[in-house]
């Protein structure tokens, strides 16, 4: 097997049609849709009274308006993705509120119309009674439980959980050096420039529903869909088509539009869409990283770590739709790349009015990150070491894997980290970063971390050469700007020995492979990458089986190179993939371009039935890969010299390295794509963007003129550096790379802040106006 | 996030459009539409009439005039900021304009409208204020000249009485020193702060409910600023000392 | 009418329309992208008389005395616009929504700064938003685009 195009800059077969803008977006779709709005809810918490839509339904216009007691499942709660035995008080909302509402932009009704714009006037006739109820906003109100979020839920608690590995009271006790720190980490949300929208029609004839979702995971959505409606999976066909933006809130099952446009669709013989607009994204999609942690530490004179305490609270929002992976996430990430000989960990998901959460980019690991490498600035500071030195007593080195961290993963494993050498990384950071820029206020900041990537259980491929010598491969997964379309043919392309230009995938579409669960959590290379390489080693196996019956030699003496299945050592012996393709189909006649190669061979008489025993027609073949529990572990390091200026208290990096370690790299021009854009997102978060909730649990910045997502003018060029560790644990050796960017920059930024201005950072995000006041206090 | 319906009305001349604002209850003006617009589609606004001035020719001129340039209300931002009279003698104005959003913004904004929106946070009234300019106010009752210390009456509220077209602002020549310095928190945001300086004037902007004069030697004397989420009315004070001494610094 | 992309096309329907709205759904260009609706994001921009504006903070109805390009309208059917090849070159896109704008704002920056400095360049797509690439392709795109037109 050559290895050509794995780990080559391949410029992205995807790019075309972006550039064109013939891409195909889900409010693309069209074709004379009716449009939905939703109406949705003006509180944080209330009590619904009334609702009158006669007036709504009278604009000329307006289709159906519908609200719970008009849908046959309006009283049945949504599900409960990943349930967990420590989630004894999950709770989920229903489609549209029934009786109370819980958050601000809950839906409440739905509005169809000819037109959005009718749609909207419509909306705003609706008319609800709401009776308010007391506001539970932040974790820390959450936790002192005078108001509840469920009246069933005592103490606002929907799960606790905690893990210890060693004896950490005893060894607390025992450590010479003693350290406590409050840190705090506030809402961000993800806020994809596509916002979500989900298209479905219909087809009556057929009995057959189409539906275009911009969803992480629409073989999830699909089996959601066939059992709600009491349709066969096979009668659903769901399609993640062109998706701009994910990075994690994309995927739930369900956001209440996924049942009501199919619902909708359905009920009227019409095809219906709904697309979010920016405001309703800000309330209606879920977010993340409301975290408060208490941390105890112990450690050496040397600043090495004895026993770690964390206790945290995690603002899970008004429901757990999906479970308490986050708060799982961080008792798993804390630890980190460093050697925490006692750890334990305990935390506590809250209800509150806000909008719920789920994964966002880093899912859990950026507040963890910020956790461990806070600690250790403070132990730095405390024994008067450098911060670098700190690390690197408590590195793990590479002799030290597989390395049992002692507490649970998300997979229901336990964490494992399988390979790294994490030395290596700190070491190259600080080597490429140079020594301090001239001027004041200019601080280091370093940090490291450590990603639990592609977690299973599995995903699929299915790859197939055409007639025409043309490969397709489809993956249940779907893309959202990861560049699938050419690292998966680059690993296709170096199976089948073709270029990948000569490969097309299709990604998220059940049409055309119906099984899978979806991209998010550093996943999509690790899980349907290696699952590519399987099916194209199948389809490579098949290949080399008909030309050999058909060129008389011995398989094992067949290579797949140059678009030719040829004898090794004889590269003119051979037939074109594309004849291979017609042979692999006993039909009496041929089309396709290597028609005129494969007819002399089809021609010839051999024994047997015309399809041999066993042997499918085409050449195809379906490949799975189910990595083991316990995922691959990418790491890396981030260090800056970040400049602050003392009047405006205005933040500019002078300079920004990272080395990342994500196993066997497929495409580093994707890749460092995927790290310059995780650390923009990294850098949004810590200095620009937070949801800010007043006490009644309003968002008071629900807009992009008062989110601040950064500009160019805000984001740095980052300095990449690759370092390969290959994982053990797939074929490929690939570790996933799709969070890592964002993960370790807050950590990054607080500690080069500290460093530049001499206040202490415990809080996320920071912003000119909190160092401001940091820095009078210190006064 | 769509428009609310609207009858909308597009003259051609000043006259038709002076008709229309004395006939028509609850009308808008629409010039370059990059406040009024967001505002539209939040539903933040909703207007029973539009008038579209952006067909008017005779308000798109840039013209020197009783030693300072005049503006027409049709006149985008980005050709007063290219435009060589201004750079000549109105130097503040073309390095003001430069700072307002972004420059696709500025192709489609206007100057006269960013005037009648009296956004406090903005910097060309306070440019106007500084530079002590006024504004032509016409109806189909007469036409006024409205100083800048008379235009700017609250947040988002002016001198303008709604039968009333803003055709047209006047800027001195600034001969002298002048600088623009602002603090936002993405560049082209609206400022948390912003001074602006000419020759010995100072204008103030971001830190109060319009723009307001102040003097170079006390510039925070007398502000009561308001807070938000990215700025106490402390840290707005200290932005103003801030900012006024990089001013002045030249 | 309304000429969008070098050819006459019937005016919006409705006088509320946005222009952003217009050329996708009552034309069907879907390639101007709509990301917030309130001129921020910078997804929506088309060219106007060979300037970039906002396509959501105009009524379509308002357009009928200009020329609009649309990403459609570039280059037409024909090869790449140098400023796409550009983008394509240097992984200047990943998710491919915010493309579409970026890539007419830069042909107006262009059109102004044929040779762009940092400065220009940084000011020049200031006020564009990209969730995925983080930037720095996007900068050295417009360099590239310099290049190619020079």
């Amino acid at each position: 097997m050559t290895t050509r195009w794995f780990g080559e800059r391949v410029l992205r077969l995807e790019d075309e049609r972006f550039l064109r803008g013939t891409g195909l977006y889900t409010d693309d779709v069209g074709e004379s849709a009716l449009e939905g709005c939703f109406v949705r809810s003006p509180y944080a918490h209330a009590r619904i009274t009334a609702i009158d839509a006669s007036a709504a339904k009278a604009v000329p216009g307006v289709v159906a308006v519908y609200t719970a007691a008009d849908l046959p499942f309006g009283k049945t709660d949504l599900p409960l993705l990943i349930p967990h035995p420590s989630l004894t008080h999950g709770r989920t909302q229903k489609c549209l509120a029934y009786e109370v509402v819980r958050y601000v932009g809950e839906a409440v009704a739905f509005v169809v119309a000819e037109s959005r714009y009718v749609a909207e006037d419509a909306a705003d006739q609706v008319l609800v009674e709401y009776e308010p109820l007391p506001v539970v906003i932040t974790p820390e109100t959450a936790e002192r439980a005078e108001q509840l979020v469920h009246a069933d839920v005592p103490g606002n608690l929907a799960a606790e959980l905690r893990q210890e590995s060693g004896d950490v009271e005893v060894e607390l006790a025992k450590a010479p050096h003693n350290l406590r720190l409050r840190l705090r980490f506030e809402r961000g949300g993800a806020h994809p420039l596509e916002a979500r929208a989900v298209w479905a029609r219909w087809h009556e004839r057929e009995g057959k529903l189409t539906v275009y979702d911009s969803t992480q995971s629409p073989t999830s959505i699909r089996g959601g869909l066939a059992m709600l409606f009491g349709l066969a999976e096979t009668s659903v066909e769901v399609i993640a088509p062109d998706v701009g933006g994910g990075f994690g809130p994309k995927i739930m099952l369900f956001y209440p539009d996924e049942l009501l446009v199919p619902f909708a669709a359905m009920q009227l013989g019409r095809p219906v869409k709904w697309t979010e607009d920016r405001r309703e994204h800000f309330t209606a999609v879920n977010q993340e990283r409301g975290q408060v942690h208490e941390v105890r530490v112990g450690y050496d004179r040397d600043g090495r770590l004895l026993a770690l305490d964390v206790d945290f609270i995690h603002d899970a929002g008004a429901y757990t739709p999906y479970g308490i992976i986050l708060p799982i996430i961080t008792a798993a990430q804390v630890p980190g790349p460093y050697r925490v000989p006692s750890y334990r960990v305990r935390f506590r998901a809250l209800y509150t009015n806000a909008t719920p959460t789920s994964p966002y980019r880093g899912a859990g690991r950026p507040h963890a990150c910020f956790v461990m490498e806070r600690t250790l600035d403070a132990i730095a500071r405390d024994l008067g070491l450098e911060r670098a030195e700190v690390r690197r007593r408590n590195l793990l080195q590479p002799g030290d894997f597989p390395h049992e961290v002692g507490v649970g993963w998300q997979d229901g494993g336990r964490v494992v980290y399988d390979s790294g050498n994490y030395p290596a990384l700190l070491e190259t950071t600080l080597k490429h970063l140079g020594p301090k820029p001239p001027g004041e206020h200019v601080g280091l900041g370093l940090a490291m971390y450590v990603e639990g990537t592609g977690v299973g259980p599995y995903e699929g491929a299915h790859v197939q050469v055409l007639v025409n010598g043309q490969v397709v491969a489809s993956t249940g997964i779907p893309t959202q700007g990861q560049g699938h379309q050419t690292v998966f043919a680059q690993v296709v392309a170096d199976e089948l020995g073709v270029r990948p230009e000569q490969v097309a995938v299709t990604t998220g579409d059940t049409r055309r492979f119906q099984w899978g669960v979806g991209t998010f959590a550093s996943r999509a290379a690790v899980t349907a990458g290696n699952a590519m390489a399987v099916a194209a080693r199948n389809v490579a196996l098949k290949a080399r089986r008909i030309a050999a019956e058909h060129l008389e030699v011995d398989p094992e003496d067949l290579e797949l190179a140059d678009g030719m299945v040829r004898v090794k050592g004889a590269p003119d012996r051979g037939l074109p993939l594309a004849a291979v393709a017609i042979l692999s189909n006993p039909l009496r006649y041929a089309f396709g371009g290597g028609a005129e190669i494969a007819t002399p061979f089809q021609a010839r008489p051999r024994p047997g039935p015309p399809l041999p025993e066993g042997e499918a027609p085409g050449l195809e073949a379906t490949g799975y890969y189910s990595p083991p529990l316990g995922s691959t572990w990418a790491a890396g390091c981030h260090a800056a010299w970040v400049a602050i200026d003392p009047d405006t208290y205005r933040l500019r990096f002078l300079k920004y390295v990272v080395t990342h370690d994500c196993g066997r790299v497929i495409n580093p021009l994707v890749l460092e794509g995927q790290i310059q854009g995780g650390v923009a997102q990294g850098i949004g978060g810590a200095f620009y963007e937070r949801l800010a909730y007043d006490s009644d649990g309003q968002l008071r910045n629900a807009s992009f003129m008062e989110f601040l997502m950064p500009y160019a003018t805000e984001v740095p060029e980052v300095e990449i550096h690759h370092q390969e560790t290959p994982s053990p644990l797939n074929p490929l050796g690939i570790k996933g790379a799709g969070e890592a960017g964002t993960i370790p920059v807050g950590a990054m930024v607080a500690s080069a802040i500290e460093d530049a201005l001499g206040v202490r950072i415990t809080e996320m995000p920071l912003s000119p106006l909190k160092l401001f006041e940091l820095s009078r206090a210190r006064c | 996030m769509k428009p609310p319906p609207f009858e909308y009305h597009a003259p051609s001349t000043v006259a038709e459009a002076l008709d229309l604002l004395a006939t028509l209850e609850d009308a808008k003006v629409l010039a370059g539409g990059q406040s009024l617009i967001p505002l539209l589609n939040f539903r933040l606004a909703s207007p029973a009439h539009l008038v579209d001035i952006n067909g008017i020719a005779e308000l798109d001129y840039i013209q020197e005039r009783d030693g300072g340039v005049a503006i027409g209300a049709g006149a985008r931002q980005s050709d007063v900021e290219e435009d060589k009279t201004v750079r000549r003698i109105c130097p503040l104005l073309a390095q003001a304009l430069g700072q307002v959003a972004h420059p696709v913004i500025r192709n489609r904004g206007t100057v006269c409208g960013s005037l009648a929106h009296a956004d406090p946070a903005a910097e060309l009234p306070a440019v106007l204020l500084a530079a002590g300019g006024e504004v032509v106010a016409r109806s189909v009752r007469g036409e006024r000249r409205i100083a800048a210390e008379d235009f700017f009456k609250g947040v988002f509220d002016s001198a303008l009485r709604p039968d009333e077209l803003l055709v047209e602002a006047w800027f001195p020549a600034t001969p002298g020193p002048v600088a623009l310095v602002e603090e936002s928190r993405r560049h082209g945001d609206f400022a948390l702060a912003g001074a602006v300086r000419s020759g010995d004037r100072l204008a103030l902007f971001g830190v109060a409910p319009t723009p307001v004069l102040a003097d170079p030697a006390d510039p925070t004397r007398g502000l009561t600023p308001s807070g938000d989420l990215e700025a106490t009315p402390a840290f707005r004070l200290h932005l103003v000392e801030v900012l006024v001494r990089k001013a002045f610094a030249s | 009418m309304i000429r969008v992309n070098g050819v006459e096309r019937p005016g919006p329907t409705s006088v509320r329309l946005l222009l952003s709205d217009y050329v996708r759904h009552e034309l069907g260009l879907t390639g101007t992208h709509v990301g917030c609706e309130h001129g921020v994001c910078g997804c929506c921009t088309v060219l106007l008389d060979g300037r970039p504006v906002r396509s959501c903070l105009m009524l379509a109805v308002q357009a009928g005395r200009h020329e609009v390009t649309t990403i459609e309208g570039l280059a037409g059917e024909g090869e790449l616009h140098p400023i796409q090849r550009a983008f394509h070159e240097c992984h200047a896109l990943q998710c491919g929504f915010c493309t579409p704008g970026f890539v007419l704002a830069v042909a107006g920056l262009l059109a102004k700064h044929p040779h762009p400095s940092e400065t220009e360049i940084d000011e020049g797509i200031s006020g564009n938003l990209c969730r995925c690439t983080g930037y720095a392709s996007i900068r050295r795109a417009v360099q590239r685009a310099a290049e190619l037109t020079g």
